[in-house]
């Protein structure tokens, strides 16, 4: 049993400051019990968003000594306790309150992405076949929790604001899992050149970082599909192969 | 919350050691390399009969008027009529665009370079200098694009750079015989083309159209297996990038200071 302080961000849209609260910690607590206790022992009125405790309901999203992180996954013996552990919401949206924020943006964004449109079955029954190997390279993008640390660290988003013109790590990662499908039937190529803005990931690769299901953000989704852009858009080599080659 | 200024974080740790070892590491490199590049000269080893050519020079598509010795490596005779006077010449401003094309348009060196040398951002979670921020959707970066491109020239440099290190192999006798042998040059061409392949054929754009833009690979075996191959170097592709980065680097070293006589070429066997 050791005594931390943590520095958490007390305040809301409006504004706020960092609050100091010293806590004892006991070995195999994880950020979001101590956030818990000192809710419990110290501040009942510390707004936190939390869930499952198990980091698979992506609820309990903060930015943990400046790095986004799942509070219920961060456990305490791996965080520096001779200073104060800081605790403050994600960057990336409006903070509601204390250590909570308004991540609907997000599902408005996931609105405009055109939906699966599989092709007609393969079968009479109204079934399709597929190989393991070619679902596999997409089930990688279905681990996504939805945590929204991924946009969180985005600094496309973090601190350029672009929402209105880019749709963040996470909604790459949807279209991937969704333009990668094999029985997937829709190009959605223009609208992540355009309205999605694809362009502006400089693929610093700090979503892959953050990403607690270790989902290979940068390097199997956004790349892959930048390149796809490529095809379509800036190479004529490219463009003019994809009009001769054979339909597999 | 407040806006971050440049180089604000929460983060307790060295974020600045990766951007400034980066930064110290490619400037490293880009200064050593045009400086070898504008020497145009020993850049082949043949003593003792082996026969060394550095990778900043080879393919050698003309070689130097003032060294004929270099001849034997050229591809096309003396160095080009048209060439300016007031330009000096050295068969390494000919091909050195090529890889170094490559390299800045790879996708792991962007975001490298994007955070070393832009501070866009310094590192993840650290605040930016700059309020604006046009990506890669705008002239100059949106060039970026054209990486498949130097794939394609790359990939042609491995094959080249492989047979040097083919005839690294070779070392010729008094009588002008080629007999079999390795040298510690041998090893460190035979190195480096490993190393450049390693990362030239983990290449994203290269992933991308061996099996990538795909749906359904497995219904082309040869995407699929090529797609798995280049997918498994790609994995440890900024290891393999800063791994040749540095031998390719050293390569011209060893050739550079064993043809000037500083350095002893040991002859294995």
């Amino acid at each position: 049993m050791k005594t931390v302080t943590f520095r958490i961000w007390r305040g809301d849209a409006g504004g706020g400051k960092f609050t100091d609260y010293t806590t004892d910690v006991s070995e195999g607590m994880v950020v979001l019990d101590v956030v818990h206790k000192i809710q419990a022992t110290q501040a009942n009125d510390l707004a936190c968003r939390w869930n499952c405790k198990a980091g698979k309901c992506g609820s309990c999203s903060a930015e943990i000594n400046g790095i986004p992180r799942l509070m219920c996954m961060t456990r305490m013996n791996t965080l520096p306790t001779d200073q104060p552990v800081t605790l403050e919401p994600m960057r990336a949206f409006p903070n509601i309150r204390d250590l909570t924020t308004d991540v609907s943006w997000n599902f408005r964004v996931k609105t405009k992405i055109k939906k699966f449109n599989p092709r007609k079955p393969d079968a009479p029954d109204g079934t399709w076949r597929m190989q393991q190997a070619d679902v596999d390279r997409v089930q990688e993008f279905r681990k996504c929790i939805e945590c929204f640390l991924c946009q969180d660290v985005c600094h496309v988003l973090r601190d350029h604001h672009k929402h209105d013109e880019f749709i963040g790590p996470r909604f790459l990662v949807y279209t991937a899992a969704l333009e990668m499908h094999p029985l997937d039937t829709e190009d959605r190529l223009p609208e992540l050149k355009q309205a999605q803005g694809i362009g502006f990931c400089n693929i610093t690769k700090c979503c892959t970082k953050v990403c607690p299901e270790n989902i290979t953000i940068t390097d199997n989704a956004i790349i892959p599909l930048k390149e796809r852009v490529v095809d379509d858009f800036y190479d004529p080599l490219g463009w003019l192969w994809k009009k001769l080659r054979p339909k597999v | 919350m407040p806006p971050r200024r440049f180089g604000e974080t929460a983060r307790p740790d060295a974020w600045w050691v990766q951007p400034v070892a980066v930064f110290l590491g490619f400037t490293a490199f880009i200064v050593y390399s045009t400086w070898a590049a504008f020497q145009g000269s020993h850049f082949w080893f043949n003593g003792q009969g082996a026969d060394y050519l550095s990778p900043f020079y080879s393919p050698e598509l003309f070689y130097p008027a003032q060294y004929p010795q270099a001849a034997a490596h050229a591809w096309f005779g003396v160095q080009p009529y048209w060439w300016p006077n007031w330009l000096v010449f050295s068969p390494a401003f000919l091909v050195l665009w090529a890889p170094a094309g490559f390299r800045l348009t790879c996708y792991y060196y962007r975001g490298a370079y994007y955070k070393a040398f832009w501070a866009d951002p310094p590192n993840c979670a650290v605040g930016e200098p700059r309020k604006t921020f046009l990506g890669e959707r705008y002239f100059p970066l949106v060039l970026q694009n054209v990486h498949r491109y130097f794939m394609y020239l790359a990939v042609i440099f491995i094959f080249i750079l492989g047979y040097d290190a083919w005839k690294a192999m070779w070392f010729a006798d008094a009588t002008g015989a080629a007999h079999f042998g390795i040298g510690v040059g041998t090893i460190v061409l035979t190195l480096n083309v490993i190393l450049l392949a390693s990362y030239t054929f983990g290449c994203h754009s290269l992933r991308h159209l061996i099996g990538g833009f795909l749906d359904e690979p497995s219904k082309v075996s040869a995407c699929a297996k090529g797609f798995a191959c280049v997918s498994c170097l790609n994995r440890r592709h900024m290891m393999w990038a800063w791994f040749s980065l540095f031998w390719v680097g050293f390569t011209d070293v060893y050739v550079r200071l064993c043809a000037m006589g500083i350095w002893h070429d040991f002859r294995i066997f």
